[in-house]
């Protein structure tokens, strides 16, 4: 059914089919129905704040409504009595009072119209700017696993394709609806009044309107879904295959990549399409219901005229109104798209806000008195899957300002234990504690600023230098931004680029060396000054000169720290008080790094090796 | 409105055309990709004109029904007028229905082109672009804005059409009715073009400045969510939102300054329509009364003249949309009109991979970024002969990862050249000269796909026995015993995988090409020492009969190598074997020598 079912297989398989979604995804008869009150609800939650707004909005639409209802009346009226005043008396003043009316009219109608674009749009923008961020800080805190599956393609496509499919529905639009409701209901009554039994014959195919209505929002709703979907796996892919072009124009990847983009594009569009072609049937069949409308009206009123049941004036005054009562609606099946856009973009964004938060922030957070950086691993279990079991349970206590090394093949758990302890992720069983304090009642504020890692990521924002160092202390002063690059080392090749500090990293910090993003992070994990400090692989871009450097460094930051140092070059770990090796999750030698050397165990071993490679 | 003004502006489009016509010509200039379709919109547009007429054939017959078969009392002849009605009514809701199917069908055809078209054209523009643009930026362009160009090739347009068609009949029955008032509507044109005008010259940028800015809004959500590890690890989560909020609000505000705009003359043009409504009705009630205009004309001409209302009003929103239209169509050309600067020369040479001998030589080799006057390397002179595995080393700084972004063309060096087997590189094809000359970075950058796709990024028909061998020379087997195997898909950026398991993937991908010339980043600085060497071993054998340059940052990494060059402040300062290199130079003794010493020391 897809054009990328002959490609499927690049996707390769993951951990669950729905590894990569959120509830919003599911399509299952309840889900659907759940989705649909879950995004009634958000909308609800985004108009609360500007209910007066909206109301006065809704008061300048019915204002307008009658002002333009004014327009046939006075006509009428001019034609029925201004002319034969003139005519017959002589008398100006009737067609007078109907010209200063008109002009009041066109004064009035600018008013609302004025008024209402410049006051919807206020409101529509503070709705969009408000679940823009509220959709920001949910993704902040959901956890790193999440985003591992969920991709910042997608969210990026929540931020922009979904938000853009809202703000379409909220700043379009609703005047025609309400507009036309308005005129749906006056109509009816009009119609009532005039002549009831006429009125029921013509109003028999409303039934048939509903059900087409009824027929469009059943079929559109998965159509609408799938094209939001498919437009979301466009946007990860293109968002991925940009941040990577290097490495696609290295490897001669284009042709690959543009099938593989093609086949998402081609998706999209069919995708996109359906709903719109569905919307085609829906707004030719509204059309042909108020042909028949027609049709109806003209047989049953032209017998009634016959039969001397009702006047002939009153049969073509409800012709008239026939079509008054279906152009508007005709318009807004045009809107119907939109709605339907708009509802399933909404849908997409109340699961992302529905999302379960795995590593959520305490409800009544502790307070670390006075900090140390002792750190206490209370039985800590830890997998990231059921049947791989990282961490069996690890007991290990780090008194505060002791600097330890963990060391270990691939898999051993190095790195997970780095990511407990900066609560990427919380312990399936166990406890894991600072200063006392099982980090779950830790409050965020509190556990980064006394905890921090730094990776082999290095992971440089947009913008200068300065400012991607200041991140470790929003609002340090130069001085201290430059004493923190000096420390580390990173101060020479920062003065030697043309703006110095103020350089522009570029995207990524594609500016900049591994090596040189390496030390920026370094600065900046400096000028944080944590309790802990965590150092996970921290200085593998490193070339010598600058590995010594901040091996130099290390010893003064690290001296009333507590510090875990993850390192396949020993000479960042022998800087530790002791060294930590681990297999499988379990401690399997424990001691200060020369004591292990002389101990002749596995660490004994790797330090050995160490020493051959450097020659 | 937009369809006589759309033609005119081929002349305009070589010679810099000022702002606001380019504007109008690059949405001109999307033509070429509606030419496939051309047939399709004939057809189209003939159909929308039809419908319009299907829709104003059915009141005169339900007219006659009244005047005939009703005031006649004949119910047989009404039944058949009804069957008209009926007829042309179910005619009416055919074509409305055929029209918005293929309408919708058209429109979406042509933007998944253009989209398809635009992405072909990123892939070739050149990394220096792509640091400078976010991505988000570039997201907007191929999502939103295609999104506004399409929806006014759909609806914009396509109302602008039917409407300018509306407003020129009902004027010429306007004029036939009663020349003097029609003047009088006509004139009312003259202000509605003015504040027309002006709407032109505010609302484009305003609507320009709204799109950029939701291009960062994108680009700082992406950010967010691709630094997230970096966020939460520093607790920088309120500051980023706090940024994201900055732009948000930015992005609001610009949005409520265009609809600003929009809503000081939108506003306007019902008035006026209303205000020139009334003078008719004024002045020719007072004709009626002296005689010189008959009520029934009269009725007719206010009874027209309503129906011009609509158009009217909804002129506003149609220009609107045309005028986002152009802006999009102008952000999209931004990108159409940057020529790559790294592409094949017209002559560009293909070398067979098997003749190649791989012997490179850097003739003076200059290069400085563009906006930088002080250049990274400056005057690289370097041979690596066939065969051999040449290294580098060199300080933070000094432009090893610039240099070896040369020989693929990844960045073309500012003076001197590149000699492949004596060919100036640049005077190779592209893609031929990057089959021969594969790059791999120390930044594994893998993609959310099987690892098989992975790995065989640039070999597409590498099979199986090619991929197991190279995962062997990389020490990258741990991939069997991943969920899957070869068929598991890594995350983003291979994020679940370890930094020493990421970089022996992108390793295992370079080796799988089998290029002529094997060009490393550090490919090694992830692994542990252990790794380390049984990488090396096995690297040993395809390094034999392959040219290698390779960045190195460790003694041990220095084993791999024949030959080491040392960069220094863009130049190469020495080249000789390692042993010789300790003892002939300190600044190489400094760069590589055991770091542990000097800790201690």
């Amino acid at each position: 059914m897809t054009a990328t079912d002959k490609h499927a297989s690049w996707r390769g398989r993951a951990e669950s089919a729905e590894a990569d979604r959120t509830s919003a995804e599911l399509d299952d008869a309840e889900s659907i129905k759940e989705l649909r009150t879950q995004s009634r609800r958000l909308l609800g939650s985004m108009m609360r704040p500007h209910k007066r707004a909206i109301g006065f909005l809704v008061g300048i639409l019915v204002v307008q409504n009658f002002v333009t209802m004014a327009t046939p009346i006075l006509v009428m009226y001019g034609i029925d009595h201004g002319i034969p005043a003139i005519s017959e008396r002589g008398d100006y003043s009737v067609i007078g009072w109907i010209g200063v009316s008109f002009a009041l009219v066109a004064i009035l109608e600018y008013l609302c119209v004025r008024l209402y674009i410049a006051q919807s749009a206020k409101v529509s923008a503070a709705m969009l700017f408000n679940l823009r961020n509220r959709v920001f800080k949910k993704f902040q805190r959901l956890s790193v696993s999440f985003h591992e599956r969920f991709t910042s393609g997608r969210v990026t496509a929540r931020q922009s394709s979904d938000m853009e499919a809202i703000r379409e529905m909220t700043e379009n639009g609703v005047d025609d609806l309400v507009l036309a409701a308005l005129n749906v209901v006056t109509i009816t009554v009009v119609m009532l009044v005039i002549d009831a039994r006429l009125a029921a014959v013509s109003l028999l195919t409303f039934p048939l309107m509903l059900l087409l209505g009824r027929w469009f929002n059943r079929v559109s709703t998965l159509a609408y879904r799938r094209a939001r979907e498919t437009v979301a796996l466009l946007i990860v892919y293109f968002v991925e295959s940009m941040g990577g072009v290097r490495a696609v124009q290295a490897y001669r990847r284009e042709e690959r990549d543009r099938e593989l983009f093609a086949g998402l594009n081609t998706d999209n569009r069919f995708a996109q399409a359906a709903g719109h072609q569905q919307n085609a049937f829906m707004s030719g069949g509204m059309r042909g219901i108020g042909h028949l409308a027609t049709v109806v009206v003209l047989l049953f009123g032209g017998w009634q005229v016959m039969q001397g049941n009702t006047e002939l004036g009153v049969l073509a005054a409800f012709l008239l109104y026939m079509k008054r009562f279906f152009d508007p609606l005709n318009e807004l099946v045009q809107f119907y798209n939109v709605l339907q856009s708009a509802t399933s973009a909404l849908e997409k964004i109340s699961g992302v806000l529905d999302e379960e938060i795995e590593v959520a922030e305490p409800e009544s957070p502790r307070r670390i008195e006075r900090p140390r950086g002792e750190l206490h691993f209370d039985g800590v279990r830890f997998q990231y899957r059921e049947d791989q079991v990282v961490l069996p349970g690890l007991d290990l206590l780090v008194p505060g300002g002791q600097t330890i090394a963990l060391v270990g093949s691939t898999g051993a758990g190095k790195t997970t234990i780095a990511k407990l302890v900066s609560r990427f992720y919380d312990p399936k069983a166990g406890a894991l504690r600072l200063d006392g304090v099982d980090l779950r009642e830790l409050s965020e504020a509190d556990l980064r600023s006394g905890v921090v890692m730094i990776t082999q990521e290095n992971f440089l924002f947009n913008g200068t230098i300065a400012e991607n160092i200041e991140l470790g202390r929003p609002g340090a002063s130069r001085e201290r931004v430059v004493e923190a690059a000096k420390v580390v080392g990173a101060h020479e090749f920062i003065e030697a680029l043309p703006e110095g500090y103020d350089t522009h990293v570029r995207k990524r910090g594609g500016r900049l060396s591994a090596g040189q993003r390496q030390l920026v992070v370094f600065a900046r994990a400096f000028l944080a000054d944590p309790k802990v400090l965590i150092l996970d692989e921290a200085t593998s871009s490193l070339d010598i000169p600058s590995e010594r450097l901040v091996q130099r460094a290390l010893r003064t930051i690290l001296a009333d720290r507590t510090a875990i140092i993850i390192a396949h070059r020993l000479s960042t770990v022998e800087i530790a008080d002791r060294v930590l090796v681990l297999e499988h999750g379990r401690i399997i030698e424990d001691g200060h790094p020369n004591d292990l050397i002389d101990h002749g165990g596995e660490y004994a071993t790797l330090h050995r090796q160490w020493e051959d490679s450097l020659v | 409105m937009g369809s006589e003004r759309l033609k005119t502006p081929e002349q305009s489009e070589t010679d810099a055309p000022p702002p606001r016509r380019s504007a109008l010509t690059n949405l001109w200039r999307i033509k070429k990709y509606l030419h496939p379709y051309r047939y399709r919109l004939a057809l189209l547009w003939s159909m929308v004109l039809l419908n319009i007429i299907s829709g104003l054939s059915i009141p005169p017959v339900v007219g006659a029904a009244i005047d005939g078969p009703i005031s006649d009392g004949d119910m047989r002849r009404l039944a058949v007028f009804a069957a008209v009605v009926a007829g042309l009514g179910a005619a009416d809701a055919l074509l409305n229905l055929t029209r918005r199917y293929m309408q919708t069908t058209t429109a979406m055809a042509i933007e998944a082109d253009i989209r398809a078209a635009l992405y072909e054209h990123l892939q070739r523009l050149h990394t220096g672009f792509h640091d400078r643009w976010q991505t988000g930026q570039l997201l907007a362009r191929v999502t939103a804005d295609l999104g506004m160009i399409r929806r006014f090739f759909a609806g914009g347009m396509i109302f602008a059409i039917s409407s300018t068609g509306m407003i020129t009949i009902i004027l010429g029955q306007l004029l036939f009715i009663e020349w003097r008032l029609a003047l009088v509507v006509a004139a009312s044109a003259i202000p509605l073009f003015l504040i027309g005008r002006g709407f032109f010259r505010n609302y484009l940028p305003a609507a320009r400045a709204e799109q950029d800015q939701s291009g960062e809004v994108a680009s700082a959500a992406e950010e967010a969510a691709l630094g997230i590890r970096a966020i939460k690890a520093l607790g920088r989560g309120p500051l980023m939102a706090a940024r994201f909020e900055a732009e948000a609000a930015e992005l609001r505000d610009r949005g409520v300054r265009k609809s600003l705009i929009a809503s000081r003359s939108w506003s306007a043009f019902g008035a006026i329509a209303s205000a020139a409504l009334g003078v008719v009705l004024v002045a020719g009630s007072v004709m009626v009364a002296n005689g010189s205009l008959s009520v029934g004309n009269l009725t007719a001409f206010i009874m027209l003249q309503l129906a011009l209302l609509w158009p009217i009003e909804a002129s506003g929103w149609v220009m609107a949309h045309g005028n986002e239209a152009m802006t999009a169509a102008d952000r999209v050309y931004d990108v159409f009109d940057t020529e790559p600067a790294i592409k094949d020369r017209p002559g560009a040479k293909v070398v067979d991979r098997a003749s190649v001998r791989g012997e490179l030589v850097f003739e003076g080799v200059r290069f400085g970024f563009e906006d930088d006057s002080r250049e990274v390397l400056r005057g690289v002179d370097l041979q690596v002969r066939p065969g051999e595995t040449l290294a580098i080393a060199g300080r933070t700084g000094s432009g090893k990862t610039t240099l070896v972004s040369l020989p693929s063309r990844l960045n073309d060096p500012t003076g001197g050249r590149i000699l492949l087997d004596g060919t100036d590189i640049r005077d190779l094809q592209l893609a031929n000269l990057r089959s021969v000359v594969t790059t791999a970075f120390e930044e594994a950058t893998l993609f959310s796909m099987s690892v098989r796709e992975n790995l065989a990024l640039g070999r597409p028909d590498a099979d199986e026995r090619d991929l197991l061998e190279a995962l062997r020379v990389a020490q990258a087997e741990f991939v069997h015993d991943l969920p899957y195997g070869l068929d598991t898909r890594i995350g983003e950026q291979g994020l679940s995988l370890s930094g020493g398991q990421r970089q022996r993937l992108a390793l295992a991908r370079a080796v799988v090409v089998k290029p002529a010339v094997l060009v490393l980043d550090d490919p090694l600085s992830a692994l542990d020492v252990h790794t380390e060497e049984l990488v090396e071993k096995a690297l040993e054998h395809v390094l034999k009969d392959t040219t290698a340059l390779i960045v190195v940052h460790r003694p041990s990494t220095v084993a791999l190598a024949d030959r080491v060059a040392l960069l220094h402040e863009g130049r190469i300062a020495a080249v000789g074997e390692h042993s010789e290199l300790m003892v002939s130079s300190p600044e190489y003794v400094d760069v590589l020598s055991a770091a542990s010493e000097e800790v201690s020391a």
